[in-house]
């Protein structure tokens, strides 16, 4: 018995902040002009994708106490940029990362709302929980969150802002000019909100957008980032771009959503993916291995290394061995604002791993980071790749992906030119747009309002206390 | 130092008269929305402010501004009236100005930001971002919100409830001392956010394999009362170095909105509502200017007027008696109505203009009335005058308002304007 083939799902993540993004490439253009924002967005619509997608990061990262210089550094303020981007573009999806501990909710309600009337509703939220004091040095709270409460903001914070999306209900503005009535409901937008985080109310002054609520995205990956997005989110920007990993998580993710009372398809997940693409499969190996050299320089390599090692490893040789000495144990600070810093859980057991790796493939600092670090998601020519996303989809290890390029703004043009055709041809991807809305492009239902919205914020509100 | 001179103590250079208009829903008046042109339905969609914007570029208008509030719409001074017979909701202004900045191409946009709920660090960067998108034509109107209710949707902070009359009680006007300076101190954070990166920090040097020089970055360490931002900003300097700032300002008991102009403003809108207040009120500004240290750099001044322009005066006062009987109450204003023809309206302009002001902002009463009439009326009887340009002569914001581009502060390769930027940051850090 087979099942249908499940249609795949793909987004475009603008290059960013971060080592897979190669700025040194003669072809690499700037990651701020709007005209690069402009060039990824519509080549993203041309290829019938669902959604752009913008990362965030409220601090610039410092490594050893100094601003790390080797990436790309800078980045334009997420919602201004989706909003102008609405303008030069007609279907597509528009997702921001919108952070919930150094917001208010209703200047974000405000702001979502807002974007998804002035993008006739492609507007999405995508979640996320910084709680650090390094990030909060810039706002007015400061540093104020302890770790253990960052889930249990996000939580309120997003239940709060569903209250807001959901005080209006969409038939409020008679606009009667005969009359003289502009608002039948003298109470519309009306809310109280009494929360741990939250003690607010009011009136929401956005009137119901197209959407009712933005699409929400969650990117967390613990146990309470996944619980998080099983209990409210619409999708998951996820990490694991790999069959086995992809899977594991999939089924994991998927496994908690009924006891939310959520079925398997109020869940997209969507693992972010990088690609390079060539002629024939060698060509694209090749060309893979001369990106990985790219993104990781000598200089890189030490700073990655030091994440583990938390020390200053700047005296090392990147083309040499590793370094005997051990990881200092201590408190984790050489590197701040970025998120890989937490994936080496246990500094000591990867350090012997990496050496004894090292070792026996007589691998440098620099070939064992290129090594173990930055392999790319999809490698081959169009036709490999394309088979592979559709496997993957096709055996649950996702939803379709959030294509990550190496190139700003031209990396996507080659996946949207070769790549995308093909998964068309085998019926996975669409050729047109169905609908008008993000909800339209990623099959999920219009969220209730009216009465029925009252009650699942009821709910929403449970969730969170 | 003489508070009021004859003469304003720095002449602007530019004799030509600058015009912007203020864009808020339907129009100003509270009626407006019932008029046959007015679109009540569409005032939450792209088209319409895209159709609102471009027609002010044809009139090759300097800028608009855009309304916002963090609350409802009242016809009540601080306190929300519950009325369902006028525009209520509203999008934010900056998403809306971020919306329409690919569609125009020489037209300033300043949205209005409320800074006293919202993050200096969140707003630098979005109106850096604007003037990336507008490709250099981004400002930003800065307000306080003394309105309890807008407070209580933050929760951060409660607001005693006011009547208008009771403006001038020390408890109110302790209230209001507290928001303006909090709002300068927003200002400078934001602008010292936006100096945060210098013009050439993005190297690109393959060599060293270096993106940025990070001596080119600098922190802010901006610490005040109520906030305090370390930085950079994540988002690199903007087009115009510092995208111009813009206050309304009032003259009252405290004098707290002209002392935010002086220490902080670069475009004042005020209300004068004849030749001898403009002139007074321009004084008393160009005095805060200079007590903030801040006497030779430029401060613009507009004067808002609301219009209602008709090609018969008649049409124009009857057009607002109509408009006020459907409202229920004579429409009044902070600033001087105006009702009459375009011919009218260029010579009060230019009687106005003798008093030191650099240009106006009018208030469409009815915008898709008043606004073709500003561009298709007033603008033409200007440009016949000599006083008002024939196209646009420059294509960023600072240009058209004859604006240098001013040297980041941090900047280590010592331009004087720098220079001049910090000491008079210090100064107002100090004030
Ligand atoms: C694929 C992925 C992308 C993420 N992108 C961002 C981002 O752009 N900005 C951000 O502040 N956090 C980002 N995060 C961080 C998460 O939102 C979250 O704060 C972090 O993963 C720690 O939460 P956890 O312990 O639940 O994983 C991302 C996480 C993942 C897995």
């Amino acid at each position: 018995m087979s099942k249908p083939r499940k249609q795949i799902h793909l987004a475009a993540h603008f290059p960013g902040v971060n080592n897979t993004t190669v700025w040194s490439d003669p072809a690499a253009g700037s990651h701020i002009e709007f005209s690069s924002f402009a060039h990824f967005a519509r080549t993203a619509e041309r290829a019938k994708f669902d959604f752009l997608f913008l990362a965030e990061g409220l601090r610039l990262r410092e490594q050893g106490g100094k601003i790390y210089d080797l990436d790309v550094v800078g980045r334009p303020d997420t919602f201004t940029v989706l909003s102008a981007l609405a303008a030069v573009t007609e279907h597509l999806g528009l997702t921001g990362t919108i952070n919930s501990t150094f917001n208010e909710p209703y200047e974000v309600a405000r702001q979502f709302a807002s974007l998804d009337h002035l993008s006739d509703g492609r507007a999405a939220w995508n979640v996320v929980t910084s709680w650090d004091a390094f990030t909060g040095e810039n706002f007015r709270r400061g540093g104020f969150l302890p770790k253990e409460e960052r889930y249990s903001r996000a939580r309120e914070f997003l239940a709060t802002a569903n209250e807001l999306f959901d005080s209006w209900h969409g038939d409020e503005i008679a606009a009667d000019q005969e009359t003289g009535t502009f608002l039948r409901d003298a109470q519309a937008g009306a809310f109280v909100h009494r929360g741990q985080h939250f003690d607010i109310e009011g009136r929401f002054n956005v009137p119901r957008s197209p959407q009712g609520r933005p699409v929400i995205f969650q990117a967390g990956d613990s146990e309470e980032g996944r619980e998080f997005a099983a209990a409210g989110a619409d999708a998951i920007f996820s990490r694991y771009a790999t069959l086995k990993e992809g899977q594991a998580f999939y089924a994991d993710v998927k496994g908690r959503l009924a006891r939310h009372g959520r079925t398997p398809d109020q869940l997209l997940i969507l693992p972010a993916a990088t690609f390079v693409l060539g002629d024939t499969d060698a060509e694209a190996e090749e060309l893979a291995r001369e990106v990985r050299r790219q993104q990781v320089s000598g200089a890189t390599a030490l700073k990655h290394l030091e994440f583990v090692w938390n020390r200053d490893l700047s005296a090392y040789d990147p083309d040499g061995p590793l370094p005997d000495i051990d990881p200092d144990l201590g408190e984790h600070t050489l590197a701040r604002g970025r998120a890989q810093v937490r994936m080496y859980r246990d500094p000591l057991a990867t350090a012997r791993e990496w050496r004894e790796l090292a070792a026996a493939n007589k691998w440098s600092i620099r070939d064992l980071v290129i090594e173990t670090g930055s392999r790319q998601a999809f490698v081959g020519s169009a036709a490999t790749v394309a088979d592979t996303i559709d496997a993957f989809v096709q055996a649950d290890a996702s939803d379709g992906f959030i294509l990550v390029p190496h190139i700003t703004p031209g990396g996507l043009d080659v996946f949207a030119d070769t790549v995308v055709p093909l998964l068309q041809e085998r019926g996975v991807f669409r050729t047109e747009y169905e609908g008008t809305t993000l909800r339209d492009h990623l099959g999920l239902a219009q969220p209730p309002s009216g009465a029925a919205a009252a009650g699942s914020a009821a709910g929403d509100a449970r969730a969170a206390s | 130092m003489s508070t009021a001179p004859s003469a304003p103590p720095s002449p602007e250079p530019d004799s030509s008269l600058r015009l912007a208009v203020a864009l808020d829903g339907a129009g100003w008046h509270p009626a407006a929305w019932r008029e046959p042109v007015a679109r009540p339905r569409d005032l939450l969609t792209a088209g319409y402010w895209t159709d609102l914007v471009t027609e002010a570029e044809r009139g090759l208008l300097d800028f608009v501004t855009i309304e916002d509030a963090l609350g409802l719409q009242s016809s009540h001074f601080t306190e929300p009236d519950g009325r369902t017979d006028q525009v209520r909701g509203r999008l934010d202004a900056v998403l809306i100005a971020a919306r329409v900045a690919p569609l125009t191409s020489r037209i300033g946009l300043l949205p209005t930001v409320v800074v006293t709920h919202t993050e200096p660090f969140h707003i630098s960067k979005a109106i850096a971002t604007l003037d990336y998108v507008s490709t250099g034509r981004a400002g930003v109107r800065v307000q306080v919100s003394a309105r309890r209710n807008e407070a209580a949707h933050f929760g951060r902070r409660t607001l005693p409830s006011f009547r208008p009359e009771d403006l001038e009680s020390p408890a109110v006007q302790e209230l209001t001392l507290d928001l303006f300076d909090e709002a300068a101190d927003y200002v400078e954070a934001v602008r010292r956010l936006w100096d945060s990166w210098e013009d050439d920090a993005e190297i690109r040097d393959v060599a060293t394999g270096r993106f940025v020089d990070r001596d080119k970055l600098h922190y802010i360490d901006f610490e005040s009362r109520h906030f305090s931002v370390k930085g950079p900003s994540i988002t690199p300097r903007p087009p115009q170095g510092q995208p111009p700032v813009g206050a309304l300002a009032h003259g009252t008991v405290t004098g707290a909105p002209f002392r935010l102009l002086g220490r902080s403003a670069d475009l004042g809108f005020v209300t004068p509502h004849d030749t001898g207040q403009a002139r007074a009120t321009v004084a008393a500004v160009r005095a805060e200017q200079e007590a903030a240290g801040r006497a030779g750099e430029p401060l613009r001044l507009f004067a808002d007027l609301v219009v209602f322009l008709d090609d018969d005066p008649a049409a124009a006062a009857a057009r607002k008696e109509r408009l006020d009987g459907l409202a229920g109450y004579p429409y009044t204003s902070d600033a001087r109505i105006f009702t009459g023809t375009a011919s009218q309206l260029a010579d009060l302009l230019q009687e106005f203009g003798e008093a030191g002001l650099t240009g106006f902002r009018l208030r469409p009463a009815v915008a898709g009335h008043d606004l073709p009439a500003i561009t298709r009326g007033l603008v033409p009887e200007l440009q016949h005058r000599g006083v008002f340009r024939q196209a646009y002569e420059a294509d960023t914001l600072r240009g058209l308002l004859g604006l240098q581009r001013p040297a980041g502060r941090y900047a280590t390769d010592g331009a004087l304007a720098g220079a001049a930027t910090a000491a008079a940051a210090d100064a107002v850090a100090t004030a």
